[in-house]
């Protein structure tokens, strides 16, 4: 099967400062493929890439046959920043309706967004007046409203109680099964034991792109989080 | 793709998507009850204060009252002022919370989203106007030979220009505090020349050069020509497309401020 996502020779300056240093990889479709890393390893730049809204400095990327913020793929790729990127002086549906909208969408499909990321009972509050973390599902919502094939998410679970986070990604991977091909970033490494795919970033450089499987067995720990280190100190070694 | 999925992708403005954004626009104004009391409320009041100022004045015969001439212009001019300001902040609230970032990621065109503003704020603006006209009118005694319809359509059209002008400044801020500055820079040298505390033709001559390339100066006079002719005038339609072709091309300029790609 075609790969969902194919970059290559990715480079991207941010000022004078190179934040991705000519990346290359491709995820497979159907798949929830986590991109970690630590704060400042160039995982937000990476993501504005994949949707379109980032200057690149060199390289291609091509997200489902088309290249990354193409006219034809805006009603076809999801995106949801890192921040809530609502607004906070409208309800939760009123929210979710505008952006059904742009997708051509009627309400229907936006209250069915708002019941999958769990806040059918705060549909009609502003969201002023909810807390981060139902913020941060009232913009998962208005993303996945529209529907997308490929869904880049940035940091979902930040702030999220472990139940809810366990929800939303029992909610990714039951998209996954239904075809969608989800990125999601994380700075937390028991998450990505929850990716069928890892995309490890550092300093914004590629250091793996595996299956957790893979890497516990390159690092020699059933931790990840222990298998990244070793993965990082042997490359240190390798460049000293 | 399917037809529809590339109907839906077309980078051309589409009437469905901008009615969608006027009316998110007009919901997020539903929720703020304060501002929509001062948006209806506040001109009647200034303009009342106007009113008092000038009630004792002597009027000579055969002319205009104070009131009557000062008055008429500033149904043109708060519009202008209060939808610029308004824009300016919407616009910018909309690139520093990340629903403009998000918004170009979707299949509404940046030409949609800046008339969707216009359309909105435009409405607003008619309410506005109403509520002023008909104050001014009865309460105030503002007394106008020509047509009412004329002065609301003439304050929409200055309503359209200040949200066309905002929207052009907010890409020129970074904070709100310069947003908000740019309320002098853009509308107090378009007041101060537009006729009203000098009329034009007595000015300097470079200054009257000035004052001819601004909007302003052209909504004014409009409104002065509804003020002593009963029927329209040729040169006010004139004024009137002079405002509204000003607002169009300050809305393609704020479209080329909105760039997709960002560094």
């Amino acid at each position: 099967m075609d790969a969902a996502i194919t970059v290559s020779g990715l480079v991207v300056d941010r000022g004078r400062r190179r934040v991705l240093h000519g990346l290359g990889f491709a995820v497979p479709p159907g798949q929830v493929t986590g991109l970690l890393g630590p704060s400042g390893s160039g995982k937000t730049t990476l993501m504005r890439t994949l949707v379109g809204v980032q200057q690149v400095r060199s390289g291609e990327v091509t997200v489902l046959g088309e290249p990354a913020g193409s006219p034809g793929l805006r009603a076809r790729v999801g995106y949801v920043t890192q921040a809530p990127s609502v607004y906070a002086d409208l309800t939760v549906r009123e929210n979710a309706r505008y952006f059904a909208s742009l997708y051509g969408l009627t309400s229907r499909e936006a209250d069915a967004a708002v019941a999958d990321v769990g806040l059918t009972g705060a549909a009609g509050q502003l969201v002023n007046d909810l807390s981060g973390g139902q913020r941060g599902r009232v913009s998962l919502a208005c993303a996945l409203v529209g529907g997308p094939e490929v869904l880049v998410l940035d940091e979902p679970t930040v702030g999220l109680d472990p139940v809810l986070r366990v929800e939303l990604w029992e909610l990714f991977h039951a998209l996954a099964r239904a075809g969608t091909t989800l990125v999601v970033s994380s700075h937390v490494m028991d998450e990505a034991a929850r990716c069928d795919r890892l995309l490890l970033l550092r300093d914004g450089d590629l250091l793996a792109h595996s299956t957790p499987a893979q890497l516990r067995a390159d690092g020699r720990s059933p931790d990840l989080e222990e298998a990244f280190l070793t993965l990082v100190r042997a490359r240190e070694e390798v460049a000293a | 793709m399917t037809a529809a999925r590339e109907r839906r992708s077309t980078i051309h403005v589409s009437p469905r998507l901008t009615a969608a954004t006027a009316g998110r626009v007009l919901r997020q104004l539903r929720h703020d009850h304060r501002t929509i009391a001062m948006l209806l409320v506040l001109p009647s009041l200034l303009l009342g204060l106007l009113y008092l100022l000038w009630k004792d004045v002597p009027t000579l015969p055969g002319q205009a009252s104070v009131f009557d001439r000062v008055g008429l212009t500033m149904l043109g001019i708060f519009p202008f002022v209060v939808m610029f300001l308004v824009t300016s902040i919407a616009m910018l609230r909309e690139r520093t919370s990340g629903t403009l970032e998000r918004l170009l990621t979707t299949p509404l065109a940046r030409l949609d989203l800046l008339l969707g503003y216009g359309l909105a704020f435009g409405l607003a603006a008619a309410s506005q106007a109403l509520v002023t006209v008909g104050i001014a009118t009865t309460v105030y005694g503002l007394d106008v030979t020509g047509s009412i319809a004329l002065v609301v359509l003439i304050a929409v059209a200055d309503a359209v220009l200040g949200v066309a002008l905002g929207l052009l400044a907010s890409a020129f801020a970074r904070t709100e505090f310069q947003a908000v500055q740019f309320m002098p820079v853009i509308v107090l040298p378009q007041f101060f020349l537009c006729g009203l505390l000098v009329p034009v033709d007595r000015m300097d001559g470079w200054l009257q050069a000035i004052s001819n390339v601004l909007p302003l100066t052209y909504a004014v006079e409009a409104l002065q020509e509804v003020g002593w002719s009963a029927t329209a005038t040729a040169t006010m339609w004139t004024d009137v497309a002079v405002v509204a072709g000003a607002a169009v091309l300050a809305l393609a300029l704020a479209a080329a401020t909105l760039r997709r790609r960002t560094s």
